[in-house]
């Protein structure tokens, strides 16, 4: 197994920035947008954003949920491991309202339709977007793109890009990782 | 580790710790789910589930069905009383012409104890158990520990007294088995003639004074009298029992404690307990009725999970 750093945590620090700018850019002061981190490792992505909103832009008001995708996926029983839920926490309305999915990796795109079927439960957004951290153009399954991407890579099939977290793994840093 | 240890759910007797809490997990996530704007996912939207009631039920069955249809499954039901088996058809030859209908789950309810198992011996299908005889009524008891665990916590180290017929009772001895696994310690309490005779060996305490009974307990969960399965009289009349064994607002009152009431429905109000005991903020039965939903959902997740897909 061989693990090769993509992003250390100052390169990570600096597109987490670029991210929330643009999503300033956007949404200015987020009064009718809601943000989602995606379970389970967007919610840190989306943590993260949030902090640097309201730290260094002063906009403190951002709405920000969690939303576990588990019983959307188009892949029950056709795993070898069973699929381990996790929670859903959206104590808000997303109806009329801008939604931003927020993700660590873009992979074959099947996390994020499941997710655009999830929302649904809760009501009927304008519109919504996407946000990732990487973005593996070349793997996708379906025809999803992101609105604001960290990072794009190419990376083949058999390598995997790993997210780590400060607050999860002890760091930040992204690697990929070839088994 | 989050997969079921069993095949099909037969009984509490056959399922492990792990198997309740990855059940309690699960439902904790579909609690979530249905008391969201939309209460259905999609997950089991390939499944097809036939719900065999050879025996009258209103809110298991109904219960079923809610949960069956909140995953998106598709579902037929079926009642005995308007069915071929008032024909003479055997449960076999009508579970496979059930089956020939590509079934992937049955959910059953059956008088007879050890139906459910014997069904799960010659059929190619997962079968949950609704009932069967006097014999085990898992999900019923599954739904009880949850509502235990929302009151108070934790089931572990919680007294519990099963007041009522034990010896007609399913739900009795689903739920002595399920408290049992996750420590908690259980009495039961009703006429002697109703307590059946193996109970002790079971690790059960009898005691025949409800006040006592509910006295020493956090919980009393108390049954309905089942008047259908009793072909000779156990106790001399509804009024005595309702006298001696029911549960009224003097007799709660009365204790210096606020206990948890629970009842798997349908109440006999009056005789078991009385209406402001079942209406009142100790009562939970409410919330029995809602976990249901959510504990069905999650033991049918489960089981749907070890469904081979070239079945299809």
């Amino acid at each position: 197994m061989s693990k090769k750093i993509l992003l250390n945590s100052k390169e990570i620090h600096i597109i987490l920035h670029r991210l929330a700018c643009q999503l300033i850019e956007n949404h200015n002061n987020f009064e009718n947008t809601v943000l989602i981190g995606i379970q389970p490792r967007g919610i840190y992505l989306a943590e993260r954003l949030v902090s640097i909103l309201k730290e260094d832009y002063n906009i403190s008001n951002v709405k920000l949920g969690q939303l576990d995708i588990t019983f959307y996926r188009d892949d029950f029983r056709r795993r070898g491991e069973p699929i381990e839920a996790n929670k859903t926490n959206i104590n808000f309305i997303v109806e009329d309202k801008n939604v931003v999915f927020i993700d660590d990796v873009l992979y074959s795109g099947r996390s994020i339709r499941a997710a655009l079927t999830a929302i649904q439960s809760f009501g009927r957004p304008i519109d919504i977007e996407l946000l990732v951290l990487i973005d593996r153009r070349f793997s996708r399954h379906l025809p999803i793109q992101p609105n604001y991407r960290g990072r794009q890579v190419d990376v083949i099939n058999e390598e995997r890009v790993t997210v780590n977290w400060k607050e999860k793994d002890g760091k930040d840093a992204v690697y990929i990782i070839n088994n | 580790m989050s997969q079921l240890s069993v095949q099909h759910l037969l009984g509490i007797k056959h399922l492990k710790r792990s198997d309740i809490d990855l059940i309690f997990e699960t439902a904790d996530h579909f609690k979530e789910v249905i008391n969201r704007p939309i209460k259905k996912v999609p997950s089991l939207r390939d499944i097809t589930i036939a719900n065999l009631f050879f025996e009258n039920s209103t809110r298991t069955k109904l219960s079923f069905e809610l949960a069956e249809k909140r995953l998106s499954a598709d579902v037929i039901n079926f009642s005995a009383n308007q069915s071929s088996v008032k024909k003479g058809e055997t449960l076999i030859d009508t579970a496979n012409n059930i089956l020939s209908m590509k079934v992937d789950l049955i959910v059953m309810r059956h008088s007879n104890v050890g139906a459910c198992d014997f069904l799960s011996k010659h059929v190619d299908a997962k079968i949950v158990n609704a009932g069967d005889g006097t014999h085990e009524h898992p999900t019923q008891a599954l739904l009880d520990s949850y509502s235990i665990r929302e009151k108070l916590g934790d089931v572990a180290g919680k007294k519990v007294v099963i007041v009522g017929d034990i010896l007609h009772s399913r739900v009795a001895l689903s739920n002595i088995y399920a408290l049992k696994l996750q420590g908690a310690e259980v009495k039961v309490c009703g006429p002697k003639t109703l307590i059946p005779k193996y109970i002790e060996s079971l690790g059960v305490g009898i005691e025949c004074n409800i006040k006592k009974a509910l006295e020493w307990c956090d919980v009393a969960n108390v049954l309905r009298v089942q008047n259908e399965r009793m072909a000779i009289n156990y106790f001399p009349s509804t009024r005595e029992y309702s006298q001696l064994f029911g549960i009224n607002k003097q007799l709660l009152d009365s204790l210096n404690k606020k206990i948890v009431i629970m009842h798997p429905g349908p109440i006999n109000r009056g005789v078991e307990l009385t209406s402001d005991v079942a209406d009142s903020g100790q009562s939970i039965i409410l919330n029995q009725v809602e976990n249901g939903v959510a504990i069905r959902m999650a033991v049918i997740y489960l089981l749907a999970q070890q469904i081979e897909r070239h079945k299809q």
